[in-house]
């Protein structure tokens, strides 16, 4: 057993990838490093919310709907959000921008209602907001 | 009005020195207790002052922590381990991510103490992978550690060797249950494991190991410089210490607070809270997180320490304080709670993973008006048959906050059923 870690690696694998995932030939390979089986690697690159086995956007939103930010009207932006998108839950933008992915508590619940695009958190949302806040990642490099 | 003081222990550097500086931390008796257990004390002697500061587990389960450091030092094995537990996921806590990003030596010296005292001489902290600000922090903090000489080998020359890994997890609330969070740093899905065997004999890849939360061991440095005594006079009988807890929902001021146990929880909303927003009426607070517990106006004097809430079927949880003004439906509520759990189920057990689904079916008929009076006993009889038959935490927990709101907020749950109507308009029935 290597004491080094598959999900990091699986982590890795994806941060390559501009379509942020994992492709079926690199979790088969990173499975022969760690010595397991390619059933069970992929059992665990689906397990995780984190990981995708499908291409998605170069930007991966993900926006909390828990009791927080459902309390500070987090239904009112993920509406905003997928109106903005013209795409529903784990849907991807046309252009390959954005995908839109639903979360589990963030951790922001003091700035509900909040939502993380790639690494970067975002509290404090209101439906006006969004619209800029994408503008801003677009121009942004990943 | 009262105004309540805050007690810190935990969050002593929080605010005060700059997170990213091994200097400003060392400037403030940083790594004073990792020197003094090195140069004046056995990791007997280590072990037995935790035990009498009578310090208990902050993750949520309130297990005693110097027992189970007890457990493993006297494991006999080659190998052992510490782990942090930093992957925080209950609904409404963002406590220890306030920890890691404010003061992430606290943890690094909570664990090396815990290695010296168990014999473990590798750690792993397993932080959330959402935590991107909490893992860079981390990360600067045992680089410049390892620089100081106060992690690695033979740290200030005493023999004593540890060294710390952060493992970075990838999207799982069940990973925050021990078990299930040992088998992802082991690579694999996040699925608990059948206990017994417990972590502190049979833990990561099988040998002994010390779990704990981020919060409790941000505690242990205090308890060794200042000694188990010192601890011993804050709090209360059977919880002893401060208690780190987040504010959010419907009130004033929303934030993180620190008082010590006893501390009413009236005192944490309404002084601290400065109250329920917009002048409202509190109609309950969700204490403890989504998998906590349901707590009326009538009960709000109750002092939060674990023996006084294990009173009203209560516990301090993870710390999270929700609190919901006379303008929230318990129904839309519970419904929330409900989808998260049917999300996080992670399958591996059938009463959790049909019963959270059903769960979230049901009340979400209720809220659409299509619920049936039969409804609300096939709810009660499923958590608690969840509650019983549930593999891990997760399936057992799951129910209480839901089956709390049906015997606390009875009638309202009737009017979405027999009058089709949701008494403060929040549902939108049909």
């Amino acid at each position: 057993m290597k004491e080094s870690g598959f999900i990091e690696e699986l982590h890795e694998i994806q941060k390559r990838e501009e379509k942020n995932y994992l492709m079926k030939k690199d979790i088969v390979e990173a499975a022969r490093h760690h010595q397991i089986t390619p059933a069970r690697a992929y059992g665990v690159a689906t397990f995780y919310t984190m990981f995708s086995v499908q291409p998605r956007g170069r930007h991966i939103i993900r926006v909390c709907r828990n009791l927080s930010c459902h309390l500070a009207g987090a239904e009112k932006i993920v509406e905003k959000l997928k109106e903005t998108l013209g795409v529903d839950f784990g849907q991807t933008t046309e252009d390959g921008e954005f995908t839109l992915e639903e979360s589990s508590c963030l951790g922001m619940c003091s700035l509900s209602p909040a939502m993380m695009i790639d690494d970067v958190p975002y509290g404090n949302l209101t439906p006006e907001k969004i619209p800029e806040i994408l503008e801003e990642v677009r121009r942004r490099e990943k | 009005m009262k105004t309540i003081e805050q007690f810190r222990v935990v969050l002593r550097n929080v605010g005060l020195i700059d997170p990213e500086s091994i200097d400003e931390y060392i400037a403030h008796d940083g790594y004073s207790a990792l020197e003094k257990v090195i140069s004046e004390m056995s990791p007997e002697d280590v072990v037995e002052e935790v035990k009498r500061s009578e310090l208990r587990g902050r993750g949520g389960a309130g297990f005693p922590t110097g027992r189970k450091w007890e457990f493993t030092a006297k494991a006999d094995s080659d190998q052992k381990y510490i782990i942090c537990n930093a992957d925080e996921g209950e609904p409404g806590t963002f406590k220890d991510r306030g920890i890691m990003e404010g003061d992430p030596h606290s943890i690094l010296e909570g664990m090396l103490i815990a290695g010296y005292a168990t014999g473990a001489n590798k750690g792993y902290i397993y932080i959330r992978g959402e935590y991107a600000l909490s893992i860079k922090r981390l990360q600067k903090a045992i680089d410049d550690a390892k620089e100081y000489g106060l992690l690695g080998e033979n740290i200030l020359g005493s023999g004593f060797s540890f060294d710390v890994e952060i493992r970075k997890g990838a999207g799982s609330y069940n990973c925050g249950e021990e078990t299930a969070l040992m088998e992802s740093i082991e690579g694999k899905r996040g699925e608990p494991r059948k206990k017994p065997p417990y972590p502190p004999t049979y833990g990561l890849w099988g040998k002994p190991t010390v779990i704990n939360n981020v919060e409790t061991l941000a505690n242990i440095p205090p308890i060794i410089v200042n000694g188990a005594d010192w601890f011993k006079d804050i709090g209360v009988e059977g919880s002893r210490g401060t208690k780190v807890f987040n504010l959010m929902g419907d009130i004033n001021w929303k934030g993180v607070v620190e008082i010590p146990f006893g501390t009413p929880l009236s005192d944490i909303v309404m002084s601290m809270g400065k109250g329920v927003k917009d002048g409202k009426k509190l109609k309950a607070v969700v204490l403890g997180g989504v998998s906590g517990s349901l707590i009326t106006p009538e009960e709000l004097n109750t002092p939060v320490d674990f023996n006084s809430l294990a009173r009203i079927e209560a516990g301090p949880g993870s710390g999270s304080i929700v609190v919901l003004d006379e303008t929230r439906c318990i129904v839309d509520v519970a419904r929330d709670i409900a989808y998260f759990f049917r999300h996080e189920s992670c399958g591996k057990c059938t009463p959790c993973r049909v019963g959270t689904d059903e769960m979230y079916r049901i009340i979400d008929r209720i809220s659409k008006g299509e619920g049936k009076e039969r409804d609300i006993d096939t709810l009660e009889n499923l958590g608690k048959s969840m509650m019983l038959t549930a593999f891990c935490g997760l399936g057992q927990t799951a129910p209480n906050v839901i089956l709390q709101s049906l015997k606390k907020f009875r009638d309202e749950w009737l009017s979405h059923i027999r009058e089709k109507r949701c008494p403060v308009d929040v549902c939108k029935v049909s």
